[in-house]
């Protein structure tokens, strides 16, 4: 099982370490440092390496590579799993998952990694069940524990532990009962030079955001279920009630929570919702190339593109830019060769357009790779799939809740070629 | 107010001060100063000596200063195992405690203090919380066994821990289910053979029971466990699949593979006409596809699996294609995997749709990717025959852009195409001309050559060609050399007329101003066939070629079936079996795809033929032969075939086997034996007896340089030296490449290595040091590499070896875990050395006190070993092993068989008695040795047995 955990910052040190097992020398991390050397970009730094006596299981997030160090045939997406719930949990309690904040909080770090692995095996790594365990630090906790000299730490056996819904605690209160779902649908696609899609896909989740007192047990349904073929549930679904009626019914966990993910690959169900003309050209022996590109909206339901963030990583050969944006503001870095344009909204009545020259360097042969442009938007309240949650019922409680469903599409990896 | 404030105190009385404040009467500064000692402790800092003064703390009813002076306790016990003592009592009672929550966290912290001494104590506390009455202490107490087994195995087995834990399988808990069979699934790692887990319909039943209950970390075990089951008969593997089909909606991706796993095992007993089997094959795709969609890392493991799955069964994901095209900002090991499997998804369907994506990535920045996608064209062309044409006219457009490296590895391609399609795409040759000069990798010139050499007769000009190739013979590498020797030998035999001045030349160029023994040895056995029997001699280099197929990229039947029973584990993402790489795997069992019950057999497809059966591989003519083959070097076959992605391949046979022969036996090569290839072998044995008459001056010459280095090699008489081998490889060491041996000449120890440099660069500065090792062996003196070691260059070094340095036990205990470092990188690498050189010339014993000795080693301490084959009478024996530092103290001889009595010194003082029993004419002997350090045995044994056998 998991041996060992080491924290490493983006400039090479290692600021926390881990055992769970006998201790392992940091010198074991040299073998990840040769591969991060090796690895053009950070993120390129494969995720197992092996070294004479150990494997190195590594995730890169926020910047900060959690290396994890194994010595025995561990299930390698167990480890990187956990990785991730490491993160999550750090997240979840600091706010941020930043050298800093991992540093101002070194002991409930060390508390909370205690009490998620014993012995290499996880122990607990439900959000609710840890903050029973270990209270997150709030300001507020600081001053009273100083005060009294009461602790972080809970004396009590967490009540969701055992119970057959570990994911939820007993006994929650709340004044106001609320449930807010929230549908958010990215879109990754590749669309090639002519404009004609090559692969496309939707990845959705429903994030949940459910404050009830008690015990509540919810239904939730949709109007078009069928488009739900591949999905992954949280534990607290009752897999057999979908199978048969295709409805989701569940004692939801208390907090925020991923109720489900799911995926839409069938093409004809994913709509394109922008366009990108382009007319990018550099022309042999000329220092000289031209730079056009034009966008609009394609199959929107008649919702506006937002926040729409054009970048493309142009060749190396282009020295600078001289361009000009028709709304937003661009900006090129000539040493990352970045161009990154913001347009902000997209008015259907005046297309965005962006247009000018770039400047090569003099006597080089034109570039030979094409830049590929990458598109970031969003359209509010549309999931693009077409997924309408029909209904939300609850029961088990005599309470109201208040409910909220809010729907929003994102793009994902969304890349034109040129 | 943050933790932070505990990394500031880093001034001198540092210690000192935490002292003070843990001895504080105030609750809360002790508290703050535990928190402090932790800090330190995360990031490194010694901060032991603070050991008694924290335990004091643990008295104590705050149950976080309680888990801090824990935390402490497990990382420091190790260090201070008679300090750590003083803790059990409070452990002892905190285990009766009435809140479940401190006995558990009391038995889970003895578990983590690994002091051989506490182990003792825990026994007790241990067995009454695996009974406890509340779950979670159980469970807890559950994962405390494997911790313990870890420490001390015979005692988890003599207080019946075990037999407890397999009870737990049954326990009304989910979670306490889960977690025993993670604890037993580890403790099965190290026993191999036990029958810990054994598992039948009824506790499959329950585990089937908890996966539907536990967390997802019990559900990834007992999936995990699951996989090891071989069901009875199609009926019950197919309700076991039913039951597992769930777990492939997880969320958690390690759940979904393992779900994966056990299905792709099980599958393998369900009748194909079966409608569930149709319906399984159908729900296993859209999981895999979503694990793409995932976080990069868990990409990268998903797609080392799908890769595997996809060679199992195409089936499953053969309309996905399109989720496997690369996006231009994924992380290079993705990109690199997703090709791999474009290759292996494409079929005539597709194949337009993989061609223009494959196009496209040819333009893109990364060097390495863009290259691998030009090879992987080649690689469609040969899959998909239809589509060859369109793949030729696809390279052929690459190489139009002109892009250097683009154009060089399309060339390498084509070369392999032509060797699957023979005279079919040849008008492309005279573009390919066109590029000559842009070739400056050794790959596409011996690609670009081969091609030359293939199609001479179509080619006007390919004399010019090779002949311009030819003038700067000296600089090219190797497979350039070999290759332009070939090709100009197929072409003399097919011009014969004008190109006789031309073969002279490269067999004079190969033969007498090479020092390569490959290009040599190939040049002489060129030229003795031209002269002898031009004939034969183009029956033998125009022979027809065996095709190329795509299955060489192909994972092996049996191998493959083992990985998908690895699917999720880190075998599956090497694409090695455990054995292979698992450390400490005593005889790891090697799992197979259970065998297909009921009907239907008879119908199926080849390809479940062979899963079925187990074993015997598809005869498939049309696969070329292992690439070390000596038979097809000479054809010529040495460029490498396509390779497969994936961490490079461990140290070849070839290599080894090239080694072996440097080793000692270029004298057997005299003898007319060449690693039993017929061809070879032939060449050489007429080769003496002819020489004089048909082989001029500079042959004989050659052959006496042989000759020479036979003499050099001879083994000098005494003690036993193995023979070099490889111990790192050029590739793991940026080209340095290191073999070597140990022996003992004159009472010195001596490392004596080959620092080869295979890299374009000079390497300089080297220098040597060792782990701590069994028998403290250490470098006497540095490492004497005055000269600085240029391209392609070899040196010999010994390095004398002392036995004075650190001592550290090491398993085995003969490995030795060296660093080398240069100019360019430090090194590592771990070796064996025989134990032999430790044997000190002063080990012979006086009878007497021979005697005495084995009697007053206890009989545990003996063990007993088998030599087989060896046919030395016993005074042979014995003298040779005398040249060891062997010696034999007395004979005697009882009913014809000869009983030796021996006596070995170890540097370190180390007596080792031994009794060799010999019987005339039976080749087994038998030996027992005797010692009061019992580990040594088995080295001592492989030292027999080696320099016996030598």
């Amino acid at each position: 099982m998991i041996h060992s955990l080491f924290l490493v910052n983006s400039s090479g040190d290692i600021f926390l370490e881990k055992h769970w097992k006998s201790v392992v020398s940091r010198s074991v991390c040299d073998y990840f440092f040769e591969a991060q050397e090796r690895a053009s970009e950070p993120e390129n730094v494969p995720p197992v390496i092996p070294t004479p006596h150990h494997y190195l299981i590594s995730v890169l997030r926020h910047r900060i590579y959690f290396v994890a160090v194994i010595q025995s045939e561990v299930p390698p997406l167990f480890v990187i799993e956990f990785l991730h719930r490491v993160v999550d949990t750090f997240q979840d309690y600091f706010g941020v998952c930043t050298e800093a904040a991992i540093k101002d909080n070194v002991v409930v770090v060390y508390e909370l990694l205690e009490e998620m692995l014993d012995n290499g095996f996880p122990l607990a790594t439900e959000s609710n069940i840890l903050k029973e365990l270990i209270k997150p630090p709030t300001i507020l906790r600081t001053v009273v524990n100083t005060i009294t000299g009461s602790t972080n730490v809970g004396e009590q056996l967490p009540t969701g532990q055992l119970s057959v819904v570990p994911w939820r605690r007993t006994g929650v209160k709340y004044t106001n009962n609320e449930a807010y779902f929230d549908v958010v649908e990215e879109i990754d696609a590749i669309i090639d030079k002519s404009g004609s899609t090559i692969t496309a896909e939707i990845q959705g989740v429903i994030d949940a955001c459910v404050k009830l007192t008690g015990m509540p047990d919810l239904t939730l349904s949709f109007m078009n279920p069928r488009l739900l073929d591949d999905v992954s549930f949280h534990p607290c679904v009752r897999f057999k009630r979908w199978e048969a009626e295709r409805i989701l019914s569940f004692i939801p966990p208390d907090g925020n929570f991923r109720l489900l993910s799911y995926h839409v690959s069938c093409q004809n169900l994913v709509a394109i919702p922008v366009y990108v003309k382009h007319n990018i050209t550099f022309r042999e022996g000329s220092s000289q190339g031209r730079f056009e590109l034009t966008l609009g909206p394609k199959q929107t339901m008649g919702k506006g593109l937002e926040a729409v963030i054009i970048s493309s990583q142009l060749p190396r050969g282009v020295l600078n830019t001289n361009l000009n944006p028709s709304q937003g503001t661009y900006n090129f870095d000539p040493v990352t060769k970045l161009l990154s344009w913001d347009v902000g909204k997209i008015n259907p009545q005046k297309l965005p357009s962006l247009k000018g020259s770039m400047s090569l360097q003099a006597g080089a042969s034109k570039p030979d790779e094409n830049p590929t442009i990458n598109i970031q938007f969003k359209i509010q309240q549309s999931a693009l799939s077409g997924l309408k949650v029909n209904r939300l019922d609850m029961y088990g409680e005599k309470y109201k809740p208040f409910k909220g469903i809010k729907y929003m599409t994102k793009a994902g990896k969304f890349q034109v070629r040129t | 107010m943050t933790d932070s404030k505990y990394f500031t105190t880093t001034k001198k009385g540092e210690i000192f001060e935490l002292k003070a404040e843990l001895n504080s009467d105030k609750k809360e500064k002790k508290k703050e100063a535990v928190k402090k000692v932790i800090a330190s402790m995360t990031v490194g800092k010694d901060v032991s000596a603070l050991f008694p003064d924290v335990v004091n703390c643990m008295q104590t009813d705050n149950l976080e200063l309680k888990k801090l002076v824990y935390l402490y306790l497990m990382n420091y016990a190790k260090s201070q195992p008679d300090m750590a003592i003083m803790a059990v009592n409070t452990f002892v009672k905190d285990c009766e405690d009435a809140n479940p929550l401190i006995r558990a966290l009391a038995v889970r912290t003895m578990g983590c203090i690994r002091v051989d001494k506490i182990t003792e104590y825990l026994c007790e506390p241990l067995r009454k919380c695996l009974k406890d009455e509340d779950p979670y202490v159980r469970k807890t107490a559950a994962v405390c066994v494997a911790k313990l087994h870890d420490i001390n195995a015979q005692l988890v087995e003599d207080q019946g821990f075990l037999d407890t834990l397999k009870d737990l399988i049954s326990d009304s808990n989910p979670m306490v289910v889960a977690n025993a069979v993670a604890a037993l699934s580890e403790i099965a790692e190290s026993h191999p053979n036990s029958n810990l887990l054994d598992l039948n319909p009824q506790s499959i039943n329950k585990l089937l029971t908890a996966l539907n209950e536990c967390t997802e970390w019990g559900q990834i075990f007992i999936l995990d466990c699951l996989a090891n089951y071989t069901p009875r008969d199609d009926r019950e593997s197919q309700s076991i699949c039913e039951r597992v089909t769930p777990r492939l909606s997880h969320a958690n991706s390690a759940v979904v593979l393992s779900a994966v796993k056990v299905l792709m095992k099980f599958m393998e007993m369900l009748p194909k006409d079966l409608d569930y089997y149709g319906t399984l094959l159908k729900k296993l795709a859209p999981p895999l596809v979503t694990l793409l969609s995932a976080e990069p890392e868990l990409q990268y493991v998903a797609l080392r699996n799908i890769n595997l799955i996809v060679q199992k069964r195409p089936e499953i994901l053969k309309h996905e294609m399109k989720v496997f095209f690369v996006k231009y900002n994924d992380p290079i090991y993705v990109k690199l995997e997703k090709l791999d499997i474009m290759i292996r998804l494409a079929s005539q369907a597709n194949i337009a749709q993989v061609l223009a994506e494959l196009k496209e990535y040819a333009t893109e920045v990364d060097v390495d990717f863009v290259r691998k996608a030009v090879r992987a064209i080649g690689r469609c062309a040969i899959k998909v025959e239809q589509s060859a044409e369109r793949c030729v006219s696809t390279l052929l457009d690459l190489i139009q852009t002109k892009v250097n490296y683009v154009v060089q590895e399309a060339i390498v391609v084509i070369k392999d195409i032509f060797r699957k399609y023979p005279n079919k795409y040849e008008s492309v040759i005279a573009t390919l001309c066109e590029n000559l000069d842009s070739l400056d990798e050794p790959e596409a010139r011996a690609a670009m050559i081969w091609i030359v050499g293939e199609y001479a007769e179509r080619i006007d000009n390919a004399d010019e060609l090779l002949e311009s190739f030819l003038e700067g013979f000296h600089d090219e590498s190797t497979q350039v050399q070999l290759q332009l020797l070939t090709a100009i030998v197929k072409l003399f035999l097919k011009k014969p007329t004008e190109t006789q001045e031309l073969v002279q030349q490269v067999l004079s160029l190969a033969t007498q101003d090479s020092d390569n023994p490959d290009l040599r040895d190939r040049g002489y056995i060129y030229w003795r066939l031209l002269s002898t029997d031009p004939v034969a001699a183009k029956e033998v280099v125009l022979a027809e070629k065996p095709l190329i197929s795509e299955e060489t990229d192909l994972i092996e039947p049996t191998l493959l079936e083992e990985l998908i029973c690895h699917i999720g584990t880190l075998a599956s993402v090497y694409h090695k079996p455990p054995s292979a790489f698992v450390e400490g795997s005593r005889g790891v069992m090697h799992k197979r795809l259970p065998a297909r019950t009921g009907s239907g057999e008879s119908t199926e497809s080849p390809d479940v033929g062979t899963a079925a059966g187990g074993s015997a591989p598809e005869a498939a003519p049309s696969i070329i032969p292992s690439q070390g083959d000596l038979l097809g070097d000479l054809l010529n076959l040495d460029m490498a075939p396509p390779t497969t992605s994936g961490p490079p391949p461990p140290t070849t046979g070839m290599q080894m086997g090239g080694m072996d022969l440097l080793g000692g036996g270029l004298d057997s090569l005299l003898g007319g034996d060449l690693g039993g290839s017929p061809a070879m072998g032939a060449g050489f044995g007429a080769a003496p007896a002819v020489m004089p008459a048909s082989l001029n001056a500079p042959v004989g010459g050659g052959l006496g340089d042989l000759f020479d280095l036979g003499g050099g090699v001879g083994m000098p008489m005494g003690a036993y030296i193995p023979p070099k081998i490889v111990w790192l490889p050029a590739m793991k060491a940026k080209g340095l490449e290191i073999s070597g041996t140990f022996a003992r000449r004159a009472g010195v120890i001596q490392m004596e290595l080959i620092l080869t440099n295979k890299a374009m660069s000079i390497m300089t500065d080297f220098a040597i040091q060792f782990n701590r090792n069994s028998f403290g062996l250490a470098p006497a003196g540095p490492l004497q590499v005055l000269t600085p070691l240029g391209p392609n260059q070899t040196i010999e070094v010994s390095l004398p070896l002392s036995t004075v340095g650190p001592v550290m036990k090491m398993d085995p205990l003969n490995n030795l875990q060296v660093a080398v470092k240069n100019n360019i990188d430090v090194f590592y690498f771990s070796c064996q050395y025989p134990i032999s050189m430790l044997f000190v010339e002063d080990g012979k014993m006086e009878r007497q006190v021979f005697l005495a000795t084995w009697k007053d080693i206890p009989n545990d301490n003996e063990s007993q070993f088998q030599i087989k084959d060896c046919h030395l009478n016993s005074d042979a024996a014995s003298s040779k092993l005398q040249g060891s530092n062997i010696f034999t103290i007395a004979k005697r001889t009882v009913e014809g068989q000869d009983m030796l009595y021996m006596s070995i010194k170890l540097s370190n003082g180390i007596w080792v008695l031994a009794e060799l029993r010999v019987q005339a004419g039976n080749p087994n002997y038998t030996i027992s040795l005797k010692c009061r350090a019992p580990e040594v045995s088995q080295c001592v044994f492989q030292c027999y047995e080696a320099v016996l056998k030598n």
